[in-house]
């Protein structure tokens, strides 16, 4: 997806990163002969990656681990310099660090703690306030108004350390967001929370980028996530974008399946002629069926039987990701 | 000036908060800190007195009042390590400085120096116990007592520029601590950290006064209990402006080439 780089939040062109790892046999033999002579191996993370994203989208990105995600948000929030290609956010090379850049963007990771463990969030929001140089009005506000939303306001004098992982992923979310950020990069943001402390963090994502028209680009293992915020997803795989379009697009490219439930009126019968019997819960029969077949089969099934209820879906986006990874690689390995 | 200021104040708040998070904790380490110069201590006033009373100029008196300035001035010395260094690339914590428009130098002084204000509220009955068990000779001028508070300060500056530079080697290796024991040695021979340098062969005097290592240590305690003329105590915060600037200059230039071999390992 392209778009005039003046009129991109995001603007990525042929984007490369390559990490140079050390490597060796196992063994002291190995080990002495790299003392000598050390063998690196070139790892290409990102592979000459390009998109586009416009300021105000909410955008999945989308990938095994290992597949260059979290390098890529990385390189886009000036933390790595890239080996090749030109990324520009909101105008600035990231890779510059200027104040102004910095002072637009946020980079939440889940597994990272930017608060002072053994104090109250209040104090670290303090400081923040202090490294932003953000007006005491502007702060106090910013900072009520994500308590609420958030619903922490019992948490935020207890130390740090005493909350859980959830309530602290939320305290580092609020910590993130006080200088009101116009691009947002997320690096799996839910990952290790409780089901409703997910649907909690998402709602706020929404919330947030309803109010400021942020621009948020997304990373999640949790589809839930992906769906809930993201109309256009970025899948990459092997540092390759392997699809960049509308969600819905990519159940529509990738599955060549569709999911046909059925509920007979009698509840017996055996529905295996009439497709793939991929479960069977409550009388509800799901027959997995080639999606160029969807409507004859469903035409056949209705004639045929006595059917109380019947239902055709798209499979689960999961597998439909789990297909696009498995397509990617098998190129590679054709390749 | 006055945003920086306002940093500078509000995480040296935050870091005396939370050094009086564990006191007890920090008692008990500056405790074991002071086991190092009272070895020392020991050890040269015994020698003193084998030899007739003195040593180099020394009397148990000046050994004692010595090292019980030593002990301040150590403290004040603990700035952020190699060992922290990967500590923070490890652990991701250096992602977090670096997406901040702050440069992470500022979050360092700033922090530490919080952290000296508490030091030297807990170094004050220390010292007054060690002055009762060891009878320090100490009678220092007014002029002495000031240039002592801007040195022990110019000292911080000093090894933070220093510790600094040897930490930004983790950009390119991920075991600078090793580098940070050799760093060690020639600070401890250097410093008068070991020995008063006056104690040295003329050889390394003159050595030590061309490097940085006496300024952040020797010069603060001898400024207050030595016997340096007015000009030779402005002489040595002059040394303490150049080195502090001849850092700063350092870091920024080495900063700038070394922040693009950043790999972000740990997040």
């Amino acid at each position: 997806m392209t778009l005039p780089t003046s009129a991109s939040a995001i603007h990525v062109s042929r984007l490369s990163k390559t990490y140079f790892v050390p490597e060796r046999e196992a063994g002291l033999k190995a080990a002495l002969k790299s003392l000598v002579r050390r063998k690196t191996r070139a790892v290409k993370a990102v592979d000459h990656i390009s998109f586009d994203i416009a300021p105000g989208a909410v955008v999945g990105f989308l990938g095994p681990n290992g597949a260059g995600k979290t390098t890529t948000l990385k390189m886009l929030s000036g933390l790595l310099y890239s080996t090749d290609g030109e990324a520009r956010v909101l105008g600035h090379i990231p890779s510059r660090r200027e104040r102004d850049f910095l002072r637009q963007i946020t980079l939440v990771m889940g597994n990272r703690n930017q608060l002072q463990w053994d104090l109250p969030a209040l104090d670290s929001f303090d400081l923040i306030r202090a490294i932003y140089r953000l007006p005491a009005a502007d702060f106090t506000r910013a900072r009520d108004e994500y308590v609420a939303l958030l619903e922490v306001g019992p948490l935020v004098k207890k130390p740090v350390r005493n909350l859980s992982l959830g309530e602290r992923m939320k305290m580092e979310i609020i910590g993130a967001l006080l200088h009101q950020p116009k691009v947002l990069f997320l690096d799996e943001p839910t990952i290790g929370l409780d089901v409703t402390m997910q649907r909690r963090i998402r709602s706020f994502v929404a919330e947030y980028n309803r109010r400021y028209g942020a621009t948020v680009l997304l990373t999640s293992h949790y589809m839930a996530d992906v769906e809930a915020l993201c109309k256009r997803v970025i899948v990459i795989h092997h540092g390759r974008i392997l699809y960049d379009g509308d969600l819905s697009g990519l159940v529509e490219k990738f599955s060549a399946y569709k999911t046909i439930g059925v509920t007979l009126e009698d509840g017996t019968a055996d529905l295996a002629s009439y497709g793939a019997v991929v479960g069977n819960e409550a009388g509800k029969v799901s027959l997995r069926v080639p999606k160029t077949e969807t409507a004859a089969i469903t035409a056949r099934l209705l004639a045929d039987l006595p059917i109380a209820d019947l239902t055709v879906e798209d499979p689960p986006i999961e597998d439909v990701i789990e297909r696009v990874f498995a397509q990617g690689a098998s190129e590679e390995q054709a390749a | 000036m006055s945003a920086l200021l306002d940093y500078y104040w509000t995480n040296a708040k935050l870091s005396v908060i939370e050094q009086f998070q564990y006191p007890v904790a920090n008692y008990f380490y500056m405790i074991g800190m002071i086991a190092e110069p009272v070895i020392y201590l020991v050890v040269w006033s015994t020698v003193a007195r084998a030899q007739g009373g003195e040593v180099g100029g020394y009397t148990p008196g000046a050994f004692a009042a010595y090292y019980i300035v030593w002990t301040l001035v150590r403290n004040m010395n603990i700035v952020f390590t190699p060992y922290g260094w990967e500590w923070r690339i490890r652990t991701g914590q250096l992602s977090v400085s670096l997406l901040r428009p702050l440069h992470p130098l500022h979050s360092d002084i700033s922090f530490f120096a919080g952290w000296k204000f508490v030091v030297i509220v807990l170094w004050l009955p220390l010292a007054a116990f060690l002055s009762l068990v060891f009878k320090p000779a100490l009678n220092p001028t007014v002029l002495e007592i000031g240039v002592f508070f801007l040195a022990i300060w110019g000292a911080y500056l000093i090894r933070t520029m220093l510790l600094w530079l040897l930490g930004m080697l983790s950009f390119w290796t991920t075991r600078v601590s090793a580098l940070f024991e050799l760093y060690f040695a020639l600070e401890l021979l250097l410093s008068g950290r070991l020995v008063p340098l006056s104690l040295m062969p003329p050889w390394v005097q003159t050595l030590a006064g061309y490097l940085p290592f006496k300024w952040a240590f020797q010069f603060p305690i001898e400024s207050l209990v030595g016997q340096l003329s007015p000009v030779e105590l402005m002489a040595g915060l002059g040394m303490q402006v150049f080195w502090i600037a001849a850092g700063a200059l350092v870091l920024q230039g080495v900063w700038r080439f070394a922040i693009r071999h950043y790999t972000a390992v740990g997040g």
